[in-house]
């Protein structure tokens, strides 16, 4: 069995559905028309030229081009990270921390998934190891930024308990402890429920994927359930990389806490 | 001994000043004049030019931590990170004659904080400072909240202090007790330290 392929009528089809949006838009005075317009036609090319690059890169089969898409992807998610930030670092710590975050958590979550859980020929098979890194990219970019959020703006809400601590002689680490604990929780809620509605309230994207392009269901349900393990360890990987980077960086080698160190909110 | 030298606070004009064992140094000047930046500079709990050295030991020849548990600021409102005032000491620290010499006790302790009053918990919060027995003491108004009495009892202990050899520099807006207390004073001018935004509030 494969999947029916889609004409050029048929997503004209769906795009007429596009025109409810922009009726509910006009009817109730919403004023989102433009950015409506605006956000499906980036979509759309957005999504055409990702089909094009991947279907140039899967008949390559190079790491070196694999490398090249990967990476651009990450730096692509270290943007969006930044960007989902009220309270970041100054300059490029924030930029730096991000990347070397999603890097890390991306990077060894997907190599471990591709090379050595499903472990095609050759490992890096960029139709593994492109797809996975996306899906991890893009829930460790959830948890981090929320663990970020979290620890960022505890730091300022919290400075004198935190610097109570440090004035008693704890350590950075000692101090933000609270804070540290925290983040983390707050990171990994979002995963914790979407494993507990997995497949009963909502069927998973990739797995909905594989099944309309033709998979056995069974199948697709033992690679979705691989997914999410892989998404666990990636997204707790990522957030704690990104708490303790981010304690490490609002305070300094004398165990001062730092604020000086984070941006001022952006006004809105 | 407290030796600073060339002490130099964002906003602050060049402090250099000694303090020996036993002996209290009232820090004195009108709000804004820049005494807790002082106090967190010598805490090492802001990043300050010049040199501090206890007995010989300049700051930076140690970990931050290590100096901040013989260099201890207490600040005027005690910040606190757990529900009851007693996760804020360390296990099996030595309580029952410090709490009794501030007339607190084991119900203090326990309750907690938010239900605590502001005295309450300036005096738990000098208790805290003091636990651990740090060789200086750097309180910033540590009387501010409280009634006479408690006031009292706290100098007391402080006085205490400086017989069993600590230092102590005191922030006080009460003459009286600075004349009580202090064997010499520093007095920081109003006027030179231009306003910032950025910096820990005085």
């Amino acid at each position: 069995m494969s999947a029916i392929s889609l004409t050029p009528i048929d997503l004209a089809l769906a795009a007429a559905l596009l025109i409810v949006n922009g009726a509910i838009s006009i009817a109730f005075g919403l004023r989102l028309e433009r950015s409506l317009t605006i956000a499906a036609v980036r979509m759309v090319m957005q999504l055409a030229a990702v089909g094009y690059v991947l279907k140039f890169v899967f008949a390559q089969t190079s790491p070196a081009w694999t490398a090249l898409v990967a990476l651009v992807m990450v730096l692509a998610a270290g943007i969006e990270l930044l960007q989902r930030q009220e309270r970041r670092l100054r300059g490029w710590l924030a930029y730096g921390l991000g990347n070397a975050t999603l890097l890390l958590a991306g990077g060894l979550a997907t190599l471990y998934a591709a090379a050595i859980v499903i472990g095609p020929s050759p490992w890096y098979a960029p139709r593994y190891v492109l797809p996975i890194l996306g899906m991890v990219l893009g829930n460790t970019l959830t948890s981090v930024s929320l663990a970020l959020l979290t620890l960022n703006e505890g730091a300022d809400r919290e400075r004198s308990a935190i610097e109570a601590r440090l004035a008693l002689g704890a350590t950075r680490f000692q101090a933000f402890s609270n804070l540290l604990r925290q983040s983390l929780r707050t990171a990994t809620t979002p995963l914790l429920n979407t494993m507990a509605v997995a497949g009963v309230v909502t069927l998973p994207g990739m797995m909905a994927g594989q099944i309309l392009a033709g998979s056995d269901p069974g199948e697709a349900a033992k690679y979705q359930i691989m997914i999410m393990f892989v998404l666990a360890g990636a997204s707790s990987l990522g957030a704690l990389a990104a708490v303790l980077g981010s304690v490490y960086l609002i305070t300094d080698a004398r165990h001062r806490l730092r604020l000086d160190r984070l941006a001022q909110p952006r006004k809105q | 001994m407290l030796r600073v030298d060339y002490l130099a606070v964002p906003g602050l004009p060049v402090l250099s000043f000694e303090v020996v064992a036993g002996e209290c140094l009232a820090v004195e000047g009108p709000s804004g004049s820049g005494k807790t930046r002082m106090l967190r500079a010598i805490a090492d709990l802001d990043p300050a030019g010049g040199y501090v050295h206890l007995d010989g030991v300049e700051r930076s020849e140690m970990r931050g931590p290590e100096w901040r548990r013989q260099v201890r600021y207490a600040s005027a409102e005690p910040a606190w990170w757990a529900a009851t005032g007693r996760q804020h000491f360390p296990r099996g620290a030595k309580l029952e004659r410090l709490l009794p010499a501030l007339a607190l006790n084991d119900l203090h302790l326990d309750r907690p904080i938010a239900e605590l009053s502001t005295g309450e918990r300036q005096r738990l919060g000098l208790a805290r400072a003091l636990v651990d027995e740090p060789r200086v003491l750097l309180l910033d108004e540590p009387t501010s909240a409280l009634d006479a009495t408690s006031a009292a009892m706290a100098e007391e202990l402080i006085k205490f202090q400086l017989l069993a050899e600590r230092i102590v520099l005191i922030v006080s807006h009460d003459a009286a007790q600075i004349e009580r207390l202090a064997h010499a004073r520093l007095q920081l001018a109003a006027g030179i330290i231009p306003h910032r935004a950025q910096g820990p509030a005085a």
